[in-house]
């Protein structure tokens, strides 16, 4: 049975507690002088990136070899797609050097979905347009339930630009599996339409949520994916949503400051609340190989995918 | 309630009548103590006192076994036993044989393998290829100046040129029946109990008979049936 990772809604509750606690072990190998695993050896994993990425691309391939697979990055810039390819074509290349694993980015949502057609081996969603990035959303639920103990009736508050978000739906639908009761808050033009059909809470007040929030995970703006103004000034939108000293010291004792990265330092967050002691950012980036590296070992260690949902055309 | 204990889970794993379909104890808990405490001073002996010892248990059982011993040892000598435990999954032969599998947790005593005497310490000794999983395992921890293998029961029939060195039972068996340990730790009772073949494990001699062996684990992985 060939299984993907495409969606954080492809997870149970079983599966996701599989990955946190497989990545859970995993993590103390990064403590040993020896960082590697024989598990994946003989295994190939293709990272196909269409979209620029650093910490994605890095940590997916550090995960990989730190599981002794073989690992081939493939990014467009410098390959044939910029010549016209498509990415069927693309997929068929990879299908005839037999990957096992492919991890795709892209700028479509959806790819990864129609590449999981294509190919014989197991896809992981590495970020597809403003759709979803589910081992995003995994490496966040780690870390706040490293930080916190468990995920279960925690309040999570996710700030900002939700509309171009891949991290903000995945996290609301791999915390809603989890257990943890979710809160997003933006301004109204930067909300989707479907929004009502989330498995969450809307509120266009931060200052309202942060006192009972454990969590709060900021969001970057999305500059780049905006063909039109969605607030009237950088400042305002700051002034209103962003995360700065005074708001951070309204959060309960225990609540932690979240960032999935790159930051927009003092627009969506202060320099000073990003260098926090509650702020997560730099520990998210180390527990994103940990959990990489448990989606990676359950999807192609064993004898068929341990995790993950098939896909029908 | 040993049937309850034995009975292997999931709809596939119901007996085929083979015999006495119930497993017979071959060792109940005082044995098991007194293999445990005959091999606490058999290490003792073999390593001059056990200076530099760290006991290793390969998990589940072994772990609990190791911890036995540490604390038999510790009875002895009058002083603690470093031990700790060995998650061997991720170095396993018979990985791609199965889905993937929740891995155990590997800790260290702070002191570390570096030029200790590191035995290795597991329920039942089959195949060996857990162990040869182990020595790999350890190979990327550090360099032990020497390590020996302590088990429970030593069943034979093994694939690879491994041998215990210190042994609670030597019992002689047929591939077509199962071992399995029982400790109180983990299963509410002591004992070691062998059974005949299962349907199951039936499948597993075929599959370790076409492959060249499915591995030192049992048809049931972690349940500790050997």
């Amino acid at each position: 049975m060939k299984r993907h990772l495409i969606s954080a809604a492809d997870l149970t509750k079983d599966d996701a507690l599989l990955i946190l606690d497989t990545a859970e072990e995993l993590d103390r190998i990064s403590g040993r002088s020896i960082k590697k695993l024989p598990t994946l050896r003989g295994r190939t994993v293709v990272n196909l990136f269409f979209e620029d990425s650093t910490r994605t691309r890095i940590s997916f391939e550090a995960a990989a070899k730190r599981l002794s697979a073989d690992v081939i990055n493939f990014s467009a810039k410098g390959s044939s797609v910029s010549k016209g390819e498509s990415l069927k074509d693309t997929a068929l290349t990879l299908e005839a050097m037999g990957a096992d694993g492919v991890v795709i980015r892209h700028s479509a949502s959806g790819a990864p979905h129609r590449l999981a057609n294509w190919v014989q081996g197991s896809v992981v969603n590495a970020g597809d347009g403003t759709h979803e990035h589910p081992t995003q959303a995994l490496l966040d639920a780690f870390t706040m339930r490293r930080r916190l103990g468990g995920l279960e009736g925690r309040k999570v508050t996710i700030v900002g630009d939700v509309l171009h978000s891949r991290v903000a739906r995945s996290n609301v639908l791999l915390l809603d599996t989890l257990g943890a009761e979710v809160t997003v808050v933006a301004p109204p033009t930067l909300l989707p339409v479907a929004i009502d059909t989330w498995p969450c809470e809307v509120s266009y007040d931060l200052d309202a949520v942060l006192p009972k929030s454990d969590v709060v995970m900021m969001l970057r703006v999305q500059h780049e994916r905006m063909n039109a103004s969605y607030f009237p000034t950088v400042r305002e939108y700051s002034r209103r949503y962003g995360l700065d000293v005074a708001r951070m010291n309204v959060l309960p004792e225990h609540a932690i400051v979240m960032h999935p990265g790159p930051m927009n330092r003092g627009v969506e967050i202060a320099a000073e609340v990003a260098d926090s002691v509650r702020s997560t950012i730099v520990e998210q980036v180390a527990n994103g190989v940990s959990a990489r590296m448990a989606v990676l070992y359950l999807l192609l260690g064993g004898s068929e995918p341990a995790i993950g949902k098939e896909v029908s055309e | 309630m040993v049937n309850a204990a034995y009975r292997p889970e999931g709809p596939e794993g119901e007996r085929v009548a083979d015999g006495d379909p119930r497993p017979k104890a071959v060792l109940e808990g005082p044995d098991i103590r007194r293999a445990l405490t005959r091999i606490a001073h058999e290490i003792l002996e073999r390593t001059k006192g056990g200076h530099d010892v760290v006991l290793l248990g390969i998990q589940t059982r072994g772990v609990t076994l190791a911890e036995r011993l540490a604390g038999k040892l510790e009875e002895v000598e009058g002083r603690p036993v470093p031990w700790g435990s060995l998650d061997v999954t991720m170095y396993r032969d018979d990985l791609r044989m199965k889905p993937a599998r929740a891995l155990g947790r590997t800790e260290l005593p702070a002191e570390g393998v570096d030029d200790r005497v590191v035995v290795l310490v597991d329920d039942v000794l089959f195949s060996g290829r857990t162990v040869r999983a182990a020595l790999d395992a350890l190979n990327d921890l550090g360099r032990p100046r020497a390590v020996q293998l302590a088990v429970l029961v030593d069943r034979g029939h093994r694939e690879l040129p491994i041998r215990a060195d210190y042994v609670g039972k030597n019992l002689p068996t047929s591939m077509r029946e199962t071992v399995k340990v029982l400790l109180a730790e983990n299963d509410e009772r002591d004992a070691v109990l062998l059974g005949p073949a299962s349907g199951r494990s039936e499948a597993t001699a075929a599959l370790r008979g076409l492959s060249g062996g499915s591995g030192g684990s049992s048809p049931l992985g972690d349940k500790g049936e050997k």
